[in-house]
């Protein structure tokens, strides 16, 4: 546990992802199983217990701490678990600290009314770091900064075996993975997983400019419309049914809705998106229903999940990722036509026969929750990665407007002597009706390293307040924003929500007052 | 056992706080006509007064930051020597916050009262550790007064620096330490743990060691971090004030890992907010057990809580049967930073 407490602190506070493959390459180098395959179980959000850890921890702590002293403990720490395991008395003293995996197995199997004892036991044995590490574990939320993805891309960078190959295994395999660690150590062979629901990486597109369009031969490519949603990979396989995001992280659980109809031996490929009549809803009606590990029944009823598809991999078993994109395309045609299972429907091809026709499509396309256009060569076979000269995505050319620097706060990591992130607004008409901003939109990226120099003294020689790492600055800076789509937001004071904001251009040139309004912005909302 | 109220003989004004039968102050603000210093930190030691009596060492500090110790005159005294000021005895006792450091002993007509200055109780290897002193007040700092710091091993927070030096040895690893003790106890440390690589230090840190060293104690190849080449800096330690780990000067080091030395580290959102990378605790301040047994242990029936977090430490007192009372003292807010 001594070790997963100190890689989880190391973890919290260290923002560069190098930094993070490396220090979870060295844990898994050092650290023996099982313990090592608890800790990716954590890391990868595969460890549930359902136990009521925050009554358990009231009780145990309102038997041990005066109650006047850690109420006044909370408010200055801010957070309850943290101020437990801080609080916590006594403590690295007594006996030899547990080990993580006797602590994941014991909490797998012992009697509900065995907990608290074993619990205190830990945490009597833990120092605050370890304590803080057990709640973390506990409660299920690590919170530090790691993926599924970046805990995979760790061990294939640790063991030299491509990531590919761990993502195509990693579904079939369960905590402690003693399996894939012997495999990874070059101690067992590649664990067999023939016919069983897994995740089989993407094949991903390379963004193509106006100016490099013409390069298209039309009688090679097709077209489709690409969906403003999330890609996604369905599959059911041995009775396992799976999605799957474009990362491999198994969102399963998230959406119910879609793989409860999937017919056995299929994998597909497509786009998660939320429709409502046979229109698509906005990207943020899907955000809705992120990250949820349960959802409820109201909201599969308002948001409803539906997969468009693009592509199919295997059917019956058998895998057509090596056939024509033509060929597969025909299979899935085939195949949705005898299955059509709910809440599916095929993406739909696009012939062109020239580019000036795809301009002119392109240009006349006004339906929501389209993002862009999809190049794809007949021939292609479906490729894991990113291949060149297969796929391409042509963006619609981003929004954009013109906002007021509000608020610059301090980076992390490389950038934490910089201020480096930006708040800015857009003016609307205040009280007595003098202009006034609201914040619309935060970004830190879309500049160069010398323009954050220069945005960095700016923001020193006009800073008028600060608040921590935050400071309050003269409005008088403008930045041209660019930006995706913009939304409606109760969540907040302006109103609406930019999606992908980053900084197009700094117009140091430009008097802050004539900057755009809020009404320019609403304006562009997509209903 | 006090046939006076010490409210009576020992209290605050503008200065500070004030010993009427002596008519001293012990760390007083403004200029006092005579203070008592417990250590030389700047919100403790400061300038103006006329007389002062401080340990050898405090008064080589004050010396050092503030060009002269007092005005008029300075005395020096060693720990346990008894020193009397008009009918008051004044003893000065090793506290083990830093070098110099002291707590005062005050005896009148039999009433004993120990104020403790800023002190902690564990092993520092840069100054003799703290001796308990029985009394009837006991006046006590309060900086870490909840139940929440609970400070571990010094040397483990040590261990945690050199593994991430060797975990990352293309990075400089630039630790924020409080120039007057908390750097030089963390060389000792490094030293200790077996570091032998020059140490690079800011400027503003070059003094307090250079003076550490004439008091004997031994820091090892100390090097300027100002004017080093970038390249230079690679793979090293590099000690610097707070203020400058995560700012303009950090920019000069290559890849820098920024780590802060102190107790306030245990707080995830204090480590946060300040760009920490590497949080070590390490105190020379009491945590919270040490604040509570101490004043068990020195069998004070009443107990005066200074600067800090007083009020849980006063919850604490009452529920322990004692008299508490916060000493309203301004001007001492999160120091060991």
């Amino acid at each position: 546990m001594k070790a997963f407490a100190a890689l989880l602190d190391r973890l919290a506070y260290t923002p560069s992802r190098n930094d993070k493959l490396r220090l979870l390459a060295d844990y898994f180098a050092a650290t023996p199983d099982p313990d090592r395959g608890f800790a990716l179980a954590a890391l990868t959000d595969g460890l549930f217990f359902r136990l009521p850890v925050r009554r358990i921890l009231t009780d145990l702590v309102g038997s041990r701490v005066d109650p006047v002293l850690f109420d006044l403990s909370r408010d200055y720490v801010g957070d309850t678990a943290e101020t437990i395991a801080l609080i916590w008395p006594g403590g690295s003293a007594g006996p030899e600290p547990p080990r993580l995996a006797a602590i994941v197995e014991a909490l797998q199997s012992a009697p509900p009314a065995e907990i608290p004892a074993l619990l205190a036991d830990w945490l009597n044995r833990l120092d605050a770091a370890g304590r803080w590490a057990l709640l973390k574990l506990m409660t299920g939320a690590l919170r530090v900064g790691v993926s599924a993805r970046l805990a995979k891309t760790a061990l294939s960078e640790w063991s030299g075996v491509p990531l590919a190959d761990i993502e195509e295994v990693w579904h079939g395999l369960f905590p402690p993975y003693g399996e894939l660690f012997a495999w990874l150590t070059g101690t067992g062979p590649r664990p067999e997983l023939a016919g069983r629901a897994t995740f089989r990486p993407l094949m991903l597109s390379h963004q193509i400019d106006d100016k490099d369009l013409p390069s298209i031969a039309p009688h090679e490519f097709v077209a489709e419309w690409k969906w403003d949603g999330i890609r996604v990979q369905a599959a059911n396989q041995g009775g396992e049914r799976r999605l799957f995001s474009r990362t491999g992280d198994d969102i399963s659980g998230s959406f119910p809705d879609v793989v409860s109809s999937l017919p056995e031996g299929v994998v597909l490929d497509g786009e998660l998106l939320v429709m409502r009549n046979g229109e698509v809803a906005p990207f943020n009606d899907l955000q809705q229903r992120l990250n949820r590990k349960v959802v409820s029944g109201a909201l599969l009823k308002s948001h409803p999940a539906h997969i468009r598809l693009y592509d199919i991999l295997f059917e019956g078993g058998e895998d057509l990722r090596a056939l024509p994109f033509v060929a597969r395309r025909a299979r899935l045609e085939a195949w949705h036509k005898a299955h059509t299972p709910r809440r599916t429907d095929l993406s739909r091809l696009i012939d062109f026969a020239s580019v000036d026709e795809l301009k002119g499509l392109w240009s006349g396309a006004r339906e929501t929750g389209i993002e862009g256009l999809m190049l794809k060569r007949r021939d292609s076979p479906y490729l894991a990665g990113r291949p060149k000269g297969h796929w391409y995505k042509w963006k619609r050319a981003p929004l954009v407007i013109d906002a007021v620097l509000m608020y610059a706060q301090r980076g992390s990591g490389k950038r934490s002597s910089y201020y480096s992130d930006y708040t800015f607004g857009a003016w609307r008409d205040g009280e007595a009706g003098t202009p006034e901003l609201v914040p619309v939109g935060k970004s830190y990226f879309g500049f160069t390293d010398e323009e954050l120099k220069e945005l960095d003294r700016w923001v020193r020689n006009h800073t008028v307040d600060s608040f921590g790492p935050v400071r309050q600055v003269e409005p008088k800076l403008v930045f041209e924003v660019a930006f995706d789509s913009v939304h409606r937001s109760t969540r907040h004071k302006s109103g609406v929500a930019m999606r992908f904001p980053r900084i197009n251009r700094i117009r140091w040139d430009k008097p802050a007052a004539e900057a755009d309004r809020l009404e320019t912005l609403s304006a562009m909302i997509v209903e | 056992m006090t046939p006076e109220k010490f409210e009576s003989w020992l209290r605050v004004d503008r200065k500070g706080l004030y010993c009427r039968p002596g008519r001293f102050h012990i760390d007083p603000y403004g200029g006092a006509e005579r203070a008592v210093v417990t250590h030389g930190h700047s919100d403790h030691a400061r300038p103006g007064h006329d007389h002062v009596l401080a340990t050898r060492e405090t008064l080589a500090v004050m010396r050092a930051r503030l060009g002269t110790p007092a005005r008029v005159s300075s005395q020096a005294a060693s720990y346990g020597e008894r020193i009397m000021i008009g009918d008051v005895a004044v003893t000065l006792i090793p506290a083990g916050h830093v070098l110099g450091s002291a707590q005062v002993l005050i005896e009148w007509k039999g009433a004993r009262a120990v104020v403790s200055g800023d002190y902690k109780r564990r092993s520092d290897p840069t100054c003799p550790r703290f001796e308990l002193v029985p009394c009837h007040l006991f006046i006590t700092e309060a900086t870490f007064g909840l139940p929440v710091f609970q400070h571990g091993d010094a040397r483990e927070e040590v261990a945690k620096l050199l593994k991430s030096h060797a975990q990352f040895p293309e990075r400089a690893h630039v630790v924020g330490v409080y120039g007057l003790g908390k750097c030089q106890r963390l060389i000792v440390l490094l030293r200790e743990a077996g570091y032998d690589r020059p140490i690079y230090i800011h400027g503003a840190l070059a003094e307090c060691c250079a003076l550490y060293e004439s008091f004997g104690v031994r820091l090892g190849a100390l090097k300027p971090a100002t004017g080093a080449a970038r390249e230079d800096l690679k793979g090293e330690i590099v000690l610097a004030p707070p203020s400058a780990i995560a700012d303009r000067w950090s920019r000069r080091l290559p890849d820098p890992v920024t780590a802060f030395a102190s107790g306030w580290m245990c707080v995830r959102a204090r480590a946060r907010q300040q760009g920490v990378e590497l949080p070590l605790v390490i105190s020379d301040h009491a945590d919270w057990r040490e604040l509570t047994e101490t004043i068990a242990e020195t069998g004070a029936e009443e107990v005066w809580v200074t600067h800090g977090r007083e009020e849980a430490l006063l919850h604490h007192i009452k529920t322990t049967g004692r008299k508490g009372r916060a000493l309203a003292l301004i001007g001492r807010e999160d120091e060991d930073q």
